[in-house]
């Protein structure tokens, strides 16, 4: 599932458009221009890929190949609250992977992909390093200790009816301006 | 012309060919996959070449040696056949066995080298990793069986010696790297004609073309 680019995402791919045509044509800047645009857009959507294989004149399949190879790079923009499942050892054995499938049931995307409005998406974490608390999951900035399959359902909702009451706020407060 | 000693035999060879090249020229089979003739620089990926050489410690992939005169090979050692066993078992391991079904039946280099070896098709002991994906039917006109694919890279340096460039490519990594014609989607930049190379240098049949009879 690829979704579509977003105006900013457009805005930025321009730039980078721009930028690449100051870069020289050699096929060892490869890793440095995918390195540059995922900097720029926190991904590498489609369409970079083909802009830089032009810009190169190399097949895009070999910039395919050399992008999907690095754990470093992203197909999938990451979403506003990030959700990270801890799978390290401890999280492991707490049974972290059914933490896993769990919130991918629940937002029906996999692991690595993002929501088609872009509100989470879901990646998997070697080790955050409070293995006390296993199985962890982080969402955002903050750290969800001693997750149950449970307790996902609740997050999500937490975060969707934060943002309902944060739109509220706003549509109250301009139609109190007016 | 180097002469050699292989297996007892006496042969001679081009020069500046690689051993393994020599020996198939004079009949003497060693078994490989990765290895396509007039390569500039072999990867010995496949693992299946090893012969053992008088003065060396280890047993060496026989494609990646060039010929020397007083050569003296021996390509059928327990070391040797030990090291082709357990690589053809790994390959197996991660193969959809189903020749039955499959357009390579019979002249399918992964049977042929089972054969030789002394290997059954389907080798215990170790467990079977397939890939989700039971066809990749991206390009226009190659459907690609990424469960048949051993990732010799034969398509991918055929298509590159013929055209300069090459529209196959390893994609991923570990157990998931598969070959790919530009990942999801990407089937309408393909410069790719009416060439078929990738498909006649295929040692199993991973890749197919569209109006050939798709089973499975």
């Amino acid at each position: 599932m690829l979704l579509d680019l977003t105006a900013e995402d457009k805005h930025a791919l321009e730039n980078i458009a721009s930028k690449l045509t100051t870069l020289k044509k050699q096929r060892r800047n490869l890793i440095p221009i995918l390195q540059m645009i995922q900097k720029e857009l926190d991904y590498l959507p489609r369409e970079s890929l083909k802009m830089v294989a032009e810009h190169l004149e190399i097949p895009e399949s070999e910039v395919y190949g050399v992008a999907t190879f690095y754990n470093q790079f992203r197909f999938h923009p990451p979403g506003k609250h990030r959700i990270k499942v801890c799978l390290g050892t401890a999280c492991h054995v707490r049974a972290g992977d059914i933490i896993l499938e769990n919130f991918e049931r629940k937002l029906e995307i996999s692991e690595g992909e993002t929501t088609p409005d872009r509100e989470f998406s879901i990646e998997r974490a070697a080790c955050v390093g409070c293995c006390a608390l296993a199985p962890v999951a982080i969402i955002g900035e903050t750290v969800h200790a001693h997750m149950a399959p449970s307790k996902v359902e609740g997050l999500i909702l937490r975060i969707a009816i934060e943002k309902e009451m944060a739109e509220r706020e706003k549509q109250k407060n301009e139609s109190g301006q007016e | 012309m180097p002469k050699l000693r292989v297996d007892g035999k006496e042969i001679e060879t081009k020069q500046g060919t690689t051993l393994l090249q020599g020996c198939l020229d004079n009949d003497i089979y060693i078994p490989n996959l990765c290895f396509l003739e007039s390569m500039e620089d072999p990867s010995a990926s496949c693992r299946m070449c090893f012969v053992e050489i008088e003065g060396e410690k280890q047993p060496i992939t026989s494609c990646t040696v060039n010929v020397k005169d007083d050569m003296v090979v021996k390509t059928d050692t327990p070391a040797v056949r030990q090291l082709q066993r357990t690589a053809l078992r790994l390959l197996l391991s991660v193969h959809h066995v189903d020749c039955k079904h499959c357009p390579a039946n019979k002249k399918c280099e992964l049977q042929r080298i089972a054969k030789f070896l002394k290997v059954g098709l389907k080798p215990k002991g170790l467990e079977r990793y397939l890939q989700e994906t039971e066809i990749d039917r991206n390009h226009p006109f190659i459907n690609h069986y990424p469960n048949r694919c051993v990732l010799c890279g034969k398509c991918v340096h055929i298509c590159r010696r013929q055209h300069g460039q090459s529209v196959w490519t390893f994609a991923q990594r570990g157990f998931d790297t598969v070959i790919s014609a530009y990942g999801e989607a990407g089937a309408s930049s393909l410069t790719c004609g009416k060439c078929d190379a990738c498909v006649k240098i295929c040692p199993v049949g991973a890749l197919t073309f569209k109006d050939v009879q798709e089973d499975g």
